[in-house]
């Protein structure tokens, strides 16, 4: 057996409770668990109904974002969630963390957000943790070098009692990304361009590495926006080795380790890489010099075509028939001149300040088209702060955008925020299935440059044409 | 805990679509529950039902043959998107026991084991032949035991990890195998340095 081992198998043995055998899974320690209101009221009454207790509440963080609405009505300091079954989720929550003793970032708290913004934000996400989350965009973590696992309810019972899971492991895939992107090209259209390439369940099975030149000169924030997409290609998650960039995002945050503790964290966390000569079970390389931006025209992250492109022909492909068809769009037609009713600017893809900075760029000084609603919602309490401090708030009302609390707002349909049927919407989020923004609507996703510019003229637009 | 499943014998229903994501399955506005029943009605919501509510005719799950029907054969990349266990839980409440497809997305797969409904994964091949008839009403049988599924003129073998097979064949839940480690998990958690 080879003694070279790729970024998984290093982060993979060091959480090995027991080995696999012929007969059992393997026992997986798990470092730290994200919960929020959603996927995780059933798990704690399953722990009620079979008398167990939450085994590390001090490894366990709690947040609300998906079913809490991100136009807050506030009475004194509280804030009425006027949805009744989001409320009883609410307080479902509260009342879990509180019998468990787990720290609960709820609406009241300036760090609440949508799970997979906060817990890198805050220094949760560490390099070579093993991190899960009842939700599957947990794969956003991986840009830190953790394994991050997306898990169902059951699991989330699992690890509440045990802090382990029983998993088979995943094959090991690279992804190499070579080149440097060009003007207006973003990490956004980087997974997209991949996840057309390879397909929806390009990845099923695998756990991604992303690699290559390409991936040294992004930030952690785009580093992230490529692992949160990972599941998007059928990946199990996303990971990327941790490097010096990785290391200064994380130093001096609040979960970070401090002192001597960060001095021996980094000295571990440099181990944490894929030895030269290490075998992948699958590989894929990239040219990212080549990119433009891209855009998605079906009900499905793979179909998607650069932002110059057309529809393309389903050549009795079932589902791209079926896709177009609920799209209302035909083969041959162009992206680019699309009307569009919404604008969404938000969800853990691409809502953090980065992403926002970029937007405003090309809304500074212009106004969203009449007859569009534009909504812009950071991903976060910290990103709302930090956009407001660098008065980003300002130029998107300024455009007539709408500036929200933090959420997963109309990434999906379950707070209230949401398209009508058959509207068109322009989306940062990651998920362009049918009815995901709201029963009959129609997603087209793309990078926060598009989704400005795309406000601004009412149509799919080419932001290249408004940055410098 | 689940029943126990040694063999699933039933008429087919079909949604052969490649990339059917949990949206569809159970949609979001189904998921403001704390409930792990009662998710019948949201089974394809969006395709089962106009928005009036009416079943629409058309759709395969409102056909007559589709009454009773257990097993589900689906497309490649079944259950992709979303972790939600609802997915699941709206299959399982109705009556769902196995999905054939010739793949199925990883974490659908993980819950579909939790909850007493197999995945099923076929060759290509195979998967052509059961697809095949679409447009008519056979019997096939999941066997657990022989790991096999057969239909009518034809039979094919699928794969199971031992330890999710005999969580399914006894009804027990991978919980109590978890909880039966508690030395070695405690054991785990003192190594130092712990991050
Ligand atoms: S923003 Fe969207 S994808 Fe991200 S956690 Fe919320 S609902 Fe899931």
């Amino acid at each position: 057996m080879s003694t070279l081992r790729t970024l998984l198998d290093k982060v993979w043995d060091a959480h090995l409770v027991s080995q696999a055998t012929v007969d059992t899974p393997a026992t997986v320690y798990i470092d730290f668990h994200l919960i929020h209101e959603v996927t995780s009221p059933q798990a704690f009454s399953l722990l009620r109904e079979r008398g167990l207790k939450v085994r590390r509440p001090d490894r366990t963080l709690a947040t609300m974002d998906h079913a809490t609405p991100t136009n807050f009505e506030r009475v004194g300091d509280r804030v009425v969630i006027r949805d009744a079954a989001a409320a009883a989720q609410i307080s479902a929550l509260e009342e879990n963390c509180r019998a468990a003793g787990i720290t609960l970032y709820g609406l009241d708290s300036d760090r609440q957000g949508i799970v997979h913004v906060i817990g890198p934000e805050l220094g949760v996400t560490h390099p070579g943790r093993s991190i899960v989350c009842g939700d599957s965009h947990t794969s956003t973590h991986g840009a830190f070098g953790a394994l991050a696992l997306g898990i169902g309810t059951s699991e989330v019972g699992h690890v509440l009692a045990t802090q382990c899971l029983l998993l088979e492991k995943p094959k090991r895939m690279a992804v190499t990304f070579n080149g440097s992107l060009s003007r207006g090209v973003t990490a956004k259209d980087l997974i997209l361009g991949l996840i057309a390439k390879i397909g929806a369940g390009g990845a099923v099975g695998h756990v991604i590495e992303y690699r290559g030149t390409t991936i040294a000169s992004l930030s952690m924030e785009e580093r992230m926006t490529l692992c949160n997409m990972a599941v998007e290609a059928g990946g199990r998650t996303g990971m990327i080795a941790p490097d010096e960039t990785t290391f200064e995002y994380l130093k001096g945050r609040p979960f970070a380790p401090q002192g001597t503790a960060w001095d021996e964290a980094v000295e571990r966390w440099r181990l944490l890489r894929t030895d030269d000569g290490a075998v992948y079970d699958k590989e894929v390389t990239f040219d990212a010099s080549a990119l433009e931006p891209m855009v998605t025209y079906g009900t499905s992250p793979g179909m998607g075509v650069s932002i110059g492109g057309t529809v393309p022909a389903a050549n009795g492909d079932e589902s791209i028939t079926k896709a177009l068809r609920y799209m209302n769009l035909q083969p041959g037609d162009a992206l680019r001149g699309r009307p569009i009713e919404v604008v969404f600017i938000g969800s853990c893809t691409n809502a953090r300040i980065s992403d926002l900075r970029l937007a405003a760029s090309v809304f500074k000084g212009r106004r969203v088209s009449p007859g569009v609603k534009a909504l812009v919602v950071p991903g976060s309490q910290a990103v709302k702060r930090q956009a407001e401090a660098e008065g980003l708030d300002r130029i998107f009302k300024d455009a007539g955008a709408e500036w929200r609390e933090a959420g997963c707002s109309m990434c999906l349909a379950m707070n209230g925020d949401r398209l009508a049927p058959g509207q068109y919407s322009v989306s940062t989020s990651n998920r362009n299935f049918e009815g995901r923004q709201g029963q009959g609507g129609r997603t087209f996703l793309a990078s926060p440059l598009t989704a400005a510019a795309s406000a601004i003229e009412g149509r799919i637009a080419d932001a290249r044409e408004y940055i410098s | 805990m689940n029943q126990p499943l040694r063999r699933i014998e039933s008429t087919l229903v079909f949604l052969p679509a490649e990339n059917i994501d949990t949206d569809q399955i159970c949609p979001a506005r189904f998921l403001t529950t704390t409930s792990r029943n009662g998710f019948a009605q949201a089974l394809f919501a969006d395709w089962r039902f106009n928005q009036e509510g009416e079943p629409r005719p058309e759709f395969p799950l409102n056909r007559k043959e589709a009454i009773g029907a257990r097993i589900l054969v689906a497309g490649r990349n079944f259950g992709c998107g979303s972790s939600r266990e609802h997915a699941v839980w709206a299959l399982r409440d109705n009556g769902i026991q196995a999905v054939i497809a010739p793949s199925l997305a990883d974490i659908f797969k993980r819950n579909a084991l939790k909850n007493g409904v197999v995945p099923v994964t076929v060759d290509d091949a195979s998967h052509a032949a059961l697809i095949a008839f679409e447009k008519s009403r056979i019997v096939a049988v999941v066997d657990l035991e022989r790991l096999s599924v057969a239909w009518p003129g034809g039979e094919a073998r699928f794969a199971i990890e031992p330890f999710e097979r005999h969580c399914l064949l006894e009804g027990v839940d991978e919980l109590g195998f978890l909880l039966g480690q508690d030395a070695a998990i405690a054991a785990y958690e003192k190594i130092d340095p712990r991050d």
